[in-house]
């Protein structure tokens, strides 16, 4: 941690300390927890939208398929879950007692081989890190090592989305289907649904988050950060100089997939189902939209921007359900044109300009507040 | 089975291959044209056919509540208006968003795919929320029998003479007009071009128009085959890329053939699996090729 921080600027630090106790302390103190059961979710996005800071904002290798991590993530999470949902005696109904309800509908009768390993947790929480890293690595190894690059990536990544979700959909009795796996309840005889378990999973999940946060500036600041920023300006030189430019964008794709997947795991466990909705190529380039509005260089913009974004979703669709795609179309086109920087670029130019007048004016206030932050931001962290 | 009949299956089978190749590759076509040419990510480009579509679809509206006499004829100059009020669409849309991006082509992507977001809730908000198809013509129903066990759907084989039309038309446009030298001049580089007198930004617009005109074409096409919604365009549109990118960004006759492999194998696997295990199989493979072969089946050899 103390080597973490040394490399991250004072300001970035305030930065996280601020997030950290909006997070941390202002939602839960503020929202109930139905809202913040809502805002935890919304949270779980914005891994991906820190993923896509490193590898779109920084690398400059704009992925459209970040949804299948964040699926594959959710999944085998879902998987576990719905393994003990399903234990022989609360199943008894079915055909087969002890298979999930959905294999059951399906006529199967023996639990697929790939499900099995999901019983255990230890082994769930492994597959939730290696799969997608497995996974991003080989379309990684097998891209990169091509040159294949900018557009072509995001269009092969983007039909991989699209494979994914048409696979989960077709394969019902092995996944659920367009269904996705529901009914999900307890994680080792802990009940996910109450309302102090909701209170603990969205701890875990905003400290987590932040964690991402802190590594992926961590990342950013060092040589390889370097080097990313070095491959999207001009990946060319990268490679004149010497470097091996593929096994750089593997290694931050794969980075990103498993935030991703943590963040999709994430939401299965607060949200407590998990569907091919979240897989395919709608949400993967939602997701992206996220980044975008926040900033697409900064980590810490990408958290608001999520927020910002899935509140005025929220809001629109439950109001004016007509308005919200003419709204998201207008902020795609709107953000791409005139705020490429996104919600960080209009800090950067407007808002840091006030923040120091005003610090410099009244100078013990700030320092008292982030003072008190950084006590119960790591109270709760 | 007798041989007569297995020929007969693999010969309907063989077509309904053929009209699923037909709407590929007119998707393809405009694609190729926009992105190949140009390099521009046009995600809207599903939307585009859409409008294509509700033309048709508004022409067969008008006819029968203004002039139900002429149900017969009004379909052709209907596909004509398919083109050209796509292609104005696509002309102001270059003019007001993708000019100010070409050097920017990832933000493209994402200002294309607003783009096709706010174009579908515009059908959902201003036309009809659900899919609405327009009253054919006779000459457009039923089947046409070569031998008794063999029957070819006369829609089918007007898709597949409209796709020969207009991929002839586009060849000839852009290997043998002025017009298509000035095209390919401009992508292939551009401060040259503008050196020897092109006006390299009447180009774009042009290109791109044309390219959005032909999506049109493809969606009054498509009202032949199946009714259209606000969200028919986008189900095409990943196809429709890999197809471009499969056949070789720029290259025509790539197209053509990835877009008639892609067609005939999928609907060769359906013979044989679920649609979606055969949608799976026929993507995995041309990723894999792909990985392989990044280029594309054919390559135009260009210096940049």
């Amino acid at each position: 941690m103390n080597l973490l921080t040394k490399k991250i600027s004072k300001n970035d630090l305030i930065g996280v300390i601020v997030l950290a106790a909006i997070i941390l302390v202002l939602f839960p103190a503020v929202f109930s927890i139905f809202r913040l059961n809502l805002i935890g979710k919304y949270l779980t996005y914005a891994f991906v939208g820190v993923s896509l800071v490193l590898l779109w904002g920084n690398g400059g290798i704009l992925s459209l398929g970040q949804g299948v991590f964040f699926g594959l993530g959710g999944y085998c999470m879902a998987m576990f879950l719905k393994l003990e949902a399903s234990d022989p005696i609360s199943t008894k109904i079915q055909t087969t007692p002890g298979i999930p309800d959905f294999m059951d509908w399906n006529q199967i009768t023996r639990l697929p081989l790939f499900w099995m390993p999901f019983k255990s947790l230890t082994f769930t929480i492994l597959a939730i890190i290696l799969v997608p890293a497995f996974f991003s690595f080989i379309i990684g190894v097998a891209m990169f090592k091509r040159r294949v690059g900018g557009v072509y990536f995001a269009i092969i990544t983007q039909a991989v989305a699209l494979i994914l979700s048409v696979l989960i959909v077709g394969q019902q009795g092995l996944t659920g289907g367009i269904n996705g796996i529901t009914d999900l309840k307890t994680m080792h005889g802990w009940d996910i649904r109450s309302d102090s378990a909701k209170y603990i999973l969205y701890y875990v999940n905003g400290a987590l988050l932040i964690g991402c946060v802190i590594l992926t500036r961590w990342v950013l600041s060092t040589k390889f950060g370097m080097l990313l920023l070095a491959l999207r300006e001009k990946e060319d030189r990268v490679r004149f100089s010497g470097y091996d430019v593929a096994n750089f964008k593997t290694l931050a794709f794969c980075l990103s997939a498993v935030m991703c997947a943590i963040g999709g795991a994430m939401f299965t466990l607060q949200v407590g189902f998990m569907s091919p909705s979240f897989v395919g190529i709608t949400p993967s380039i939602e997701m992206v939209i996220y980044t975008a509005v926040g900033g697409r260089m900064s980590v810490i913009g990408a958290v608001f921007g999520t927020l910002l974004v899935n509140f005025a979703k929220t809001f629109f669709s439950e109001q004016y359900p007509d308005l919200w795609l003419f709204l998201m179309g207008g902020t795609f086109i709107g953000v791409v044109m005139l705020f490429p920087d996104g919600l960080a670029g209009l800090y950067e130019r407007y808002g840091k300009p006030f923040v120091a007048r005003v610090a410099s004016k009244k100078k013990s206030e700030p320092t008292v507040a982030v003072a008190a932050a950084l006590e119960s931001g790591g109270k709760h962290g | 089975m007798s041989l007569n009949e297995i020929g007969s299956m693999v010969a309907m089978q063989g077509f309904s291959g053929l009209s699923l190749f037909t709407v590929l590759l007119l998707m393809a076509l405009g694609l190729a044209i926009i992105f190949g040419q140009m390099g521009v990510i046009n995600m809207a480009h599903g939307e585009f056919m859409a409008i294509g579509a509700y033309v048709v679809y508004l022409f067969s509206q008008l006819t029968q509540n203004f002039a139900p006499g002429m149900r017969e004829v009004y379909f052709v100059p209907a596909v004509v208006a398919a083109f050209f009020v796509a292609a104005a669409v696509g002309y102001l849309v270059e003019v007001l968003l993708i000019r100010r991006l070409y050097k920017r082509p990832l933000d493209t992507l994402l200002a294309t795919w607003g783009l096709s977001l706010a174009m579908q809730q515009f059908f959902r908000t201003f036309i009809n929320p659900k899919e609405v198809s327009a009253e054919l013509p006779e000459w457009l129903l039923g089947a046409f029998n070569p031998t008794p066990s063999i029957q070819v759907p006369r829609n089918g084989i007007f898709v597949m003479g409209l796709t020969i039309l207009v991929t002839v038309g586009v060849y000839l446009l852009m290997l043998k007009s002025r017009w298509g030298i000035r095209i390919r001049a401009t992508t292939q580089n551009r401060i040259m071009s503008s050196a020897v007198g092109i006006n390299t930004d009447r180009v774009d617009r042009f290109t791109f128009a044309l390219g959005c005109g032909i999506a049109g074409l493809a969606g009054a096409a498509f009202t032949t085959i199946g009714s259209t919604g606000p969200t028919s365009g986008s189900l095409y549109i990943v196809d429709t890329f890999l197809v471009v990118v499969f056949g070789g960004a720029a290259n025509l006759i790539g197209t053509i053939a990835s877009a008639f492999s892609i067609a005939q194998a999928q609907s060769l696997l359906e013979f044989f699996l679920t649609s979606a295990m055969a949608k799976v199989l026929t993507l995995l493979t041309i990723i894999i090729i792909l990985m392989i072969r990044p280029q594309g089946l054919f390559t135009t050899k260009v210096r940049t």
